[in-house]
């Protein structure tokens, strides 16, 4: 199966969270995914790399993350995903449970 | 006397039927038994051309062998019926009409057959006359769509033609009832034929001829849910769902819908639901089949009642063990009644509560996409407000008591309004949005040349929809306008979604008609499998005590 690799680089629009260390949630079974993040100075801004096997739908992914940063004001992180076709919900749900357990 | 002497015939029907039974004569082996080998010579015995027929079957068990045997009747004798059956989810079921046997079809559910139900409608091999609900074709059964012939299914039968159609009674004595009062026939498939019956579902006098099968009737364990599939998003809306309608409003009575949602609802009642203080307040009664999901809230004490429409396969003997849940015979196995639990549902219950595939910017839902024509079975006589209804409970007052629209067409007087509510994740299988601005139904009806989209919840009827962004409170909205708004607050990234405006969504969260996930008080980060009472098959059989018997496809341990 042929991946799709979507690069994003997204600002939150009030930074005001930091996370400390390395995360890594959820598994790339059928239709969840997993999520790293790490900490890294981007001067206030969040690097995002999507690995998907789902082609077509990088304006809800955009959406999805901007809206996650948005409400959460995560800056200065990287994010790495690798989907296995989950849906905004289940992607949403897991950046939210990632930064909980930060 | 004179008057009456000079009237017709007035039993023309028992006369008809007498003469097909006499042709039927020499085929019966001993007592009402006819061998399977002479199944087809029955059928072309006492059925005619044009016969309104009934197969029994609905989305649970299935007279499978007398639907074959129908298929391969002489076509050139047996032609143009009018089949009349609660589904029609068998291949069978469509050969009739693939077969030239049958031409006209009145149902409810389609199932896996849905799309060649359409193709069929479409190139004119059906002459579709409705899709209904259950109880509703039932009701015809007895008005303007009474079978001529039926051919229903048992478990067992003795000589006499007495039936016993236990755990899995469901739709039979509908059937049998409408068809044997105004003269019709009868025939039973068992899958066995005893000299005693445990119990009698149905009188012999009422069935003419009883087949033992070669094998035992097809049983889909339509309601078998495994917890390990249990998603965390879907743990989410349930807990959405227990705190922001179940004890908003107090629901003691419900149909919980098929589906993963009302199942995560079901295996968080111990863990959730007793934390918020629900255990004994809510999920009291309910009109339900023998879900193996709600086994744990079972077992905790959490239900007094449950009354169900059919059986659920390796649930027998659990059921039969839990008489003072279920509604269990004097013989100690259970009888469901679909008819039953149907006007349960419909009049008695509070709360339905299920998913679907699309919602329009109104609010109406359907399962129907285009080319499938699959009916909704018994949803729509939950999913809507029984306008008959006249007994008051606190959650349906509550309901109607928030409505702003109350006034419009009864004035001063309060009446209470029936909880519906939809819980849907805004993208489902592939991503496809689930808010859509026109539901597939209107193609749908274009393509199969149906008078009205089909639509299993219309908007007026639905009062609540719950997503991962929020629970939007459709009944406390005063105009389409507001209500309009409300779905776009819950409807995500979906083109609906994104038309919302952040100012009239504020406007709808300060007025309590949008609560969001953090509105609810709900941490996501707890939305996880271990809230789950039973994380596998394997734990609901050892909370059941191995009472519980799941079929082998669900034996995954």
């Amino acid at each position: 199966m042929a991946l799709h690799t979507l690069t994003l680089d997204l600002a939150p629009a009030a930074p005001k969270t930091r996370i400390q260390a390395r995360l890594h949630v959820g598994v790339t079974g059928s239709s969840d995914l997993e999520i790293m993040m790490h900490p890294e100075d981007l001067s206030g801004r969040v690097a995002v790399t999507v690995v998907t096997p789902v082609t077509g739908f990088d304006a809800l992914w955009t959406r999805v993350l901007q809206k996650f940063l948005d409400d959460s004001g995560l800056c200065d992180a990287r994010i790495e995903i690798n989907d296995n076709n989950a849906t905004p919900a289940v992607v949403l749900l897991r950046l939210q449970q990632a930064l909980a357990a930060a | 006397m004179t008057q009456q002497d000079k009237r017709n015939n007035w039993r023309k029907r028992a006369e008809d039927t007498a003469a097909r039974k006499e042709a039927a004569a020499p085929l019966y082996a001993k007592g009402k038994e006819v061998l399977a080998k002479d199944t087809v010579a029955l059928l072309e015995a006492v059925i005619r051309p044009f016969d309104i027929i009934n197969i029994e079957g609905n989305n649970q068990k299935q007279a499978d062998f007398l639907a074959e045997c129908l298929n391969k009747v002489d076509r050139a004798k047996i032609h143009d019926l009018h089949m009349v059956q609660s589904a029609v989810p068998l291949p069978a079921h469509l050969d009739l009409f693939e077969n030239g046997i049958a031409k006209k079809l009145d149902f409810a559910f389609g199932g896996p057959q849905a799309g060649r139900v359409a193709k069929f409608i479409a190139n004119g091999k059906i002459e579709l006359g409705a899709i209904h609900t259950y109880l509703e074709l039932f009701g015809r059964y007895f008005l303007d769509l009474t079978p001529r012939v039926s051919l229903v299914c048992a478990y067992k039968a003795d000589r006499k033609g007495n039936l016993y159609t236990g755990f899995n009674t469901e739709d039979t004595p509908a059937i049998v009832e409408a068809t044997k009062f105004r003269e019709g026939i009868v025939i039973a498939q068992v899958n066995e034929i005893v000299d005693e019956l445990p119990r009698v579902d149905i009188p012999g006098d009422w069935v003419d001829a009883v087949i033992q099968s070669p094998k035992p009737f097809f049983i889909e364990p339509l309601f078998t849910r495994d917890p390990a599939l249990v998603t965390d998003s879907q743990i989410l809306l349930a807990m959405m769902c227990l705190k922001g309608i179940y004890a908003e409003y107090g629901v003691t009575s419900m149909n919980h819908g098929i589906g993963f949602l009302t199942s995560a609802i079901e295996l968080i009642l111990p863990t959730y639901g007793l934390e918020l203080g629900l255990k004994g307040k809510c999920c009291t009664h309910m009109i339900l089949n023998p879900h193996p999901t709600m086994i744990p809230a079972i077992e905790e004490g959490w239900v007094d009642t449950i009354h169900c429409f059919g059986g659920e396969l390796g649930m027998e003997d659990y059921v039969a063990s839990r008489p003072d849940v279920f509604f269990v015979g004097p013989d100690g196995s259970l009888r469901s009644n679909r008819a039953f639990a149907q006007t349960a549902g419909h009049y008695a219950i509070d709360m339905f509560i299920g998913g679907t595939l699309q919602i329009d910017k109104y609010g109406n839902s359907s399962t129907a996409t285009a080319g499938r024509v699959a009916g909704f079975g018994g949803a729509p006589n939950m999913g809507c407000d029984a306008k008959g209804r006249r007994h008051p409970t606190d959650a349906w007052l509550k309901c109607g008591q928030e409505l702003p629209s109350l006034d419009r067409d009864i004035g001063n007087l309060p009446r209470g309004k029936r909880l519906v509510v939809q819980g849907v994740e805004t993208f489902g299988e592939g991503r496809a949005p689930v808010f859509v601005d026109e539901l597939d139904a209107w193609k749908l009806a274009r393509d199969a040349d149906l008078p009205i989209p089909p639509v299993m919840i219309y908007g007026d009827d639905l009062t609540h929809i719950v997503t991962e962004e929020g629970i939007a409170y459709l009944n406390r909205c005063k105009d389409m306008e507001a209500r309009m708004a409300a779905i776009r607050a819950v409807a995500g990234f979906t083109d609906i979604g994104l038309a919302a405006k952040p100012e009239e969504t504020r406007a709808l969260r300060e007025a309590g008609i949008v609560k969001t996930v953090s509105d609810l008080g709900i941490n996501p980060a707890r939305a996880n499998r271990d809230l789950l009472a039973a994380k596998s098959m394997r734990d609901l059989v050892t909370w059941s005590g191995g009472l519980y018997n799941p079929p082998a496809r669900f034996r995954n341990w």
